[in-house]
């Protein structure tokens, strides 16, 4: 099937199998690697990608369901080669060991952040409850969320609030569903 | 892992959709949110040869008045759901349940009406949709038909639906002015309910004068508490009449037992939780 | 030059040199790796756990679109060999050969029967619905003590018994203590109790991946592995290959927790399929395989007896276990155990010790190292019997520990299990977390709750741990029979421009060496942080190493890297003398500049390096090169210690437990980084809560794993953990330089008896004196309602 989609910013019209999910489009078909798979069953979260602004599990949509649609990755987070508050959080706050679970944790932030600007300990736990980490024990990774929530607040600064915009202005679809949900 | 191969389609209508059903046979799926199917296709426990897609079917998301009902649209998603004014306003159980379902994630892709057609009675939204007496409406090839909660439920994982038929929206009575409060018990954040109690009640002064209790995961299908709601009525909103009420819970269930919880501990528990359900309820 | 002081990088909470790929997602995973014509492999696994292959028919998978070969155990029975493990822990060990895809009968659910090789992942996964297999379904081995009684069913029929093994300590025998029995028949108090390991699933993040590509005079494999350089000559022993024809790489790799330590069936069959269709061919398995195949860990029963006097000091401690091998011997599954043998005696002065552990094998998953390997099994044990005796005794659990522990002027103590502990203070570590903790405070709210008879009931946990880690001394390795020495390989090179390039032998997958080496070697050679590189993970850049397990790698592998920088130094020295006209001797050397003493001559470590690539003017004698290799072998292991306290209410209405505040204080010797040791702790802190209240895995009477999805298997989210208080203790360690001890296993060893002593603890006052593991809802509440109705 054809499906046309945006991802990162850039659209690509591809042909898929109509089983092929979408974490695999975007890995095997578009070399979008920094998304990774962590499980079969959509508990780990690992593979958490925002669908027209929303954060969804890429391991189980299909990618001509994504048809039509922005996707945004870990790989589109990034500004002229600045780290995205987020990301810069993760960092600072050595919210991450071995990695792998990093890009589906960051982008769930970002969707989590993107309901609840300023979230208090337990929502970021909450909130955090669909992607698992084996190596933090999610202590600083909590920091971290809570560190760039600080950071991208208005007042933060220009360079911080631009980046943080940018992706944030993405977030097209936080109205209630009388506008048509997705 | 990958899906066994299938053919997909993409209807835009409800018409259209109840036609690609009837069409494609018994070995076709309809593809809701796709949250629960999608890991069933990855594991290949099932190998539909035809998926029909709802995600184009825009007359089937929303929330919308009508007289003395809400009636949201099957492919509302829980994310939705969560945040509608009218169902906080005039649902609020089923706005609570849904605050538990999964994760953010599966929110934002699950639907409403998957989650009441899939009928896995560990999953949080039928005991509610039992307990807010809702009715389902259901499209075929001859037209529409209605069929209350009460009569949809039919065993694990089956519920009224024939093979050509769609869920297209749910009717759920207003409960205007009803606390509710949704008590989940499980052993982490991400994992199904053990058991859980969802409890509607309208106080009037100091007493309770209608109380509506369902449970999840206490038999093959939702379980709707009727002797704790015979008992609620019209007794004071105190913890100690709730919990005189509560002993009634597992009567009428009959719960299985796994590693999780025998069946004795599923009773106490649904005892235990009903009260507090049910006193969460009144004091919120 | 500079010529302020450079503040020390080690100690500094140095941000991590790996995160900036981690977190833009430029990462090298193996499963992202692709070759031109590469093949995609996927595994038909047994669904039964104990059969008869009676016939496999792969004619309809073979003509499948894009199927290029279907391999099953027949085909490649020759060539595979037998799966090594490395640690024969006795002479009469029995370990029955270990097929990467079994050939006649399947010992274990999830064993490989037959793969599939085709042009797209897609495709081979098709193909494995289409190959016939039938089996003649044999009766399972399940439980361990079934399995050793007289007339048990046997896992393996050849080897006439389920017992691979029994393995032996005793004081009186080996002069290290008295008799055990003696002190039991002579003790004022005795405790019996029996505890159970459950059997757990490392779980780590990334599902373990392999390509092989054999196109080159090396034939090639990238690997998700914690052991690249094991694996290499793993590979070339078991299958008979020429070393010098493989290359190992360990890419990104995404955790590992003890569960790719290992040489995996998986790589030794795509190894032989590559070879064979002389192709590249990548494998990724998925997380129910990972969690049905990928080796398991713990799975131990224990039967302790101890003896003691009325004023609480201890006299003597009787272990006996059964340890679950499940159906093979992995790379060192029967060694596991044998670690806990020196842990049991813990922290304390115990007169009399005897152990025995029974290897057993049954129709389950192979058994293997997952973080902690041995230790946090001894220390769960000891840990427990020691609330256990505070209780027979009526005294206060902090009390009877403080009545038995090494004292810290002890030190160094040689315990009676032989073990030397060269530092420590316990003390100091139990007075910090009771600080931090509120311990009387708490235990004021536990009595008000138990008075009041509250539904939510109060219990506090603690445990005190120590353990050997740092793996390495090769002598006492070779004790032990390990088929290894424990030595760890570096090389320092400075290239011209004053850059330096580290190569180690360890092996990281998430423990952040490029940042805690680099800082190391900052300091040591005076240069700038940013100009140091670590090379590892590839056997063509690392020729040799050890990798990284068992908390080794700071104390041993950064000490050869450090040893590589003394040479490098020493070098540099005599370099440095001949540019400044003077004799080496009068050549000091600080932050990366050589001096001559009581001068201000001098010239920089880069300088040097520059120097020495033109090689214009050296001394006579003298090599045109600033690189140097060391390896580096411990006199002994390290020995971290810690108090862990942990508070859990418990609803004893439901059974539900709920941590409410867990302090830990470690002492880990010298901290290189601060960030990375917090980062550590906290990790190992929620992997060891976790086996106190959420994961097990479970088979059912048929021997299938029940909890094959993250579904059934529950590892936790930040949801379901708490927020933890660290803090540090420093007893720096005597044998490495560095004074360093290892972190990485600290927090899973402390905190599963910290929890579980917490929730027995607060229900004790109701009748209970142990919950097994994991304390589930259910199985709290049966406990305090007497028992399973």
């Amino acid at each position: 099937m054809r499906i046309s989609v945006t991802v990162d910013g850039t659209k690509y019209d591809d042909d898929v199998e109509p089983r092929t999910l979408l974490v695999h489009y975007l890995r095997e078909q578009l070399g979008k690697t920094g998304t990774v798979v962590g499980c079969d069953t959509s508990n780990c979260g690992a593979c958490t990608v925002h669908l027209d602004g929303h954060s969804v599990k890429s391991c189980s949509v299909l990618a001509v369901q994504a048809d039509g649609c922005e996707v945004n990755t870990i790989e589109g987070l990034e500004r002229d080669g600045q780290l995205h508050p987020m990301q810069q959080a993760f960092h600072d706050n050595h919210a991450l060991q071995c990695g792998f679970c990093t890009p589906g944790m960051i982008m769930q932030s970002l969707d989590l952040l993107a309901d609840n600007p300023n979230p208090n300990e337990h929502e970021v736990r909450e909130g955090l409850e669909g992607n698992l980490c084996r190596c933090t024990g999610y202590q600083n990774i909590v920091r971290a969320v809570q560190d760039a929530a600080g950071k991208m607040s208005p007042g933060a600064g220009p360079e911080v609030e631009r980046v943080a915009n940018e992706v944030a202005g993405r977030h097209s679809a936080r109205t209630p569903v009388s506008s048509g949900g997705e | 892992m990958i899906p066994a191969a299938f053919d997909y389609t993409a209807p835009s209508t409800v018409e259209e959709a109840v036609g690609a059903l009837a069409e494609a046979g018994e070995d076709a799926k309809v593809l809701g949110g796709g949250q629960s199917l999608l890991p069933v296709l990855r594991m290949r426990l099932a190998a539909p040869t035809t998926l029909i897609d709802l995600g184009k079917v825009a007359e089937l998301r929303g929330v919308r008045e009508d007289g003395g009902a809400l009636v949201i649209g099957a492919m509302t998603t829980h994310y939705d759901v969560q945040r509608d004014p009218l169902v906080q306003q005039h649902a609020a159980l089923l706005a609570r349940a849904t605050d538990t379902v999964a994760d953010p994630q599966v929110r934002h892709r699950g639907t409403f009406g998957g989650s009441i057609a899939h009928a896995d009675p560990a999953g949080d939204l039928l005991a509610p949709a039992l307990a807010m007496d809702t009715e389902m409406v259901i499209a075929g090839q001859g037209g529409r038909r209605t069929v209350a909660a009460a009569d949809f439920f039919v065993d694990y994982f089956t519920t009224a639906l024939e093979p050509d038929e769609l869920l297209v929206e749910v009717r759920v009575p207003k409960h205007t002015g009803w606390h509710a409060h949704y008590e989940k018990f499980n052993r982490v954040a991400q994992a199904w309910s053990i058991v859980a109690v969802a409890a509607t009640v309208r106080v009037e002064g100091t007493s309770i004068a209608e109380a509506r209790v369902g449970l999840t995961n206490m038999a093959a299908t939702p379980v709707r508490a009727h002797a704790v709601e015979n008992a609620l009525v019209g007794a004071p909103a105190t913890p100690e009449a709730i919990r005189a009420a509560a002993a009634h819970a597992a009567e009428g269930t009959s719960p299985t037992s796994d590693g999780n919880a025998d069946a004795d501990y599923r009773q106490h528990l649904a005892r235990t939780l009903t009260g507090r359900a049910v006193t969460a309820a009144v004091s919120g | 030059m500079m010529t302020a002081t450079i503040e020390p990088e080690v100690g500094k909470a140095r941000r991590r040199k790996e995160d900036a790929r981690l977190i833009t997602g430029r990462t090298r995973w193996t499963d992202n790796i692709v070759l031109p014509g590469m093949l995609h492999m996927a595994i038909l696994r047994s669904p039964v756990a104990h059969a008869r292959i009676t016939s496999i028919d792969t004619s309809q998978a073979r003509g499948m679109s894009g199927v290029e070969a279907v391999v099953t155990g027949a085909d490649i029975a020759e060539a595979q060999g037998s799966l090594p493990c490395a640690w024969p822990i006795t002479d009469d060990m029995k370990s029955p050969p270990a097929p990467s895809l079994a050939v006649h009968t399947v010992k274990f659910a999830g064993e490989a029967v037959a793969a599939v090789v085709a042009r797209s992942k897609a495709e081979a996964q098709d193909a494995l619905e289409a190959i016939e297999v039938d089996y003649a379904e044999l009766p399972v081995v399940l439980d361990m003590a079934e399995a050793v009684a007289d007339g048990a069913r046997l896992t393996h029929e050849d080897l006439g018994t389920n017992a691979s093994a029994t393995w032996k300590f005793d004081s009186a025998e080996a002069g290290t203590g008295g008799d055990v029995e003696q002190a039991i028949a002579d003790g004022e108090v005795v405790v019996h109790r029996t505890f159970r390991q459950q059997r757990l699933i490392p779980a780590f993040m990334e599902p373990r991946s392999v390509v092989v590509d054999p196109t080159g005079e090396q034939l090639t494999m990238w690997s998700a592995t914690q052991i690249p350089h094991i694996l290499r000559l793993m590979l070339a022993m078991t299958l008979g290959v020429a070393e010098h024809k493989i290359r190992v790489i360990a890419p990104d790799v995404g955790g590992g927790f003890g569960g790719k330590l290992q040489v995996t069936p998986e790589e030794v069959i795509a190894f032989l399929v590559a070879r064979k269709l002389g192709k590249p061919v990548k494998y990724t398995e998925t997380r129910s395989e990972s969690l049905q195949a990928a080796h398991h860990g713990r799975d131990q029963i224990q039967k302790l007896t101890m003896a003691a006097r009325r004023d609480g000091t201890i006299t003597g401690l009787k272990v006996e276990l059964l340890a679950d091998m499940g159906a093979y011997l992995r790379l060192v599954t029967p060694g596991v155990p044998i670690l806990g043998a020196f842990m049991f005696n813990a922290i304390y002065k115990i007169p009399a010790y005897h152990f025995a552990c029974t290897n057993v094998f049954t129709n389950k998953t192979p058994t293997d190292a997952y973080r902690g390997a041995g230790r946090p099994e001894a220390t769960f044990a000891i840990e427990r019997m020691m609330d256990e005796l505070a209780v027979e005794l009526g005294m206060e659990p902090l009390e009877v520990r403080e009545k038995n522990w090494i004292k810290h002027e002890e030190f160094p103590y040689t315990t009676v299990s032989t073990l030397t502990y060269d530092s420590g203070n316990y003390e100091a570590a139990t007075a910090k977390a009771k600080d931090l903790f509120g311990y009387d405070a708490l235990r004021a709210e536990q009595a008000e709750r138990r008075a009041k008879n509250d539904p939510v009931q109060l219990g506090i946990g603690i445990s005190t741990f120590t353990e050997m880690c740092g793996l390495a001394p090769s002598r006492v390795l070779g004790s032990l029979s390990y088929g290894a020495g424990g030595w760890e390989h570096a090389a320092v090179r400075m290239l011209p421009t004053g850059k330096v390039e580290v190569v180690t032998g360890s092996s990281p997958h998430g423990q952040g060496h490029e940042t805690a080496w680099s800082q190391i070697v900052a300091d040591q050679l005076g240069v700038p942080f940013e100009d140091v590189e670590i090379l590892h993970g590839d056997t063509q850049s690392s020729h040799k190493g050890m990798d990284t397990y068992g908390s080794r790698s700071l104390t041993v592998g950064a000490m050869a890297v450090l040893k590589a920088g003394h040479k490098v130094i020493d070098k540099a020295r005599t370099i440095a003398a001949h540019m400044m006209e003077c004799a080496p001797d009068d050549v000091e050397f600080e932050a990366g500049k050589f001096t001559v003493r009581g001068t201000d001559s001098s010239v920089g470590i880069q300088d040097v390096a520059l120097a020495v690539f033109a090689a214009h003017d050296l001394p006579d004698g003298v090599e045109p090169s600033l690189d140097s290799e060391a390896t580096f072998d411990p006199e002994n292991f390290s020995f971290p210690h810690g108090t862990h306290l942990c508070a859990t209410e418990v609803d004893t209405e439901t059974g539900q437990v709920r941590i409410r505040s867990y302090v830990c204080v470690d002492d880990i010797g010298a901290v290189i980084n601060p960030l990375i040791v917090e980062g550590q702790v906290h990790g190992g802190l929620a992997q060891g809560i976790a086996q106190a209240l959420f994961e097990e895995a479970v088979h059912d009477e048929s021997g299938t794993l029940t909890t094959g999805t993250l579904v059934d298997y529950l590892v936790p989210s930040a949801a379901d953990l708490p927020s933890f208080t660290t803090g540090l203790t420093e007893t720096r360690a005597t044998s490495n330089e560095l004074g360093v001890k290892g972190v990485g296993e600290a927090g899973t060893i402390a905190s599963t008896p910290a929890v579980v002593n917490a929730v027995v603890d607060a229900v004790r006052h109701l009748g209970v004196a142990d919950i097994e593991m994991p304390c589930t809802p259910m199985r709290v509440w049966q406990a305090i309602h007497g028992g399973a109705r």
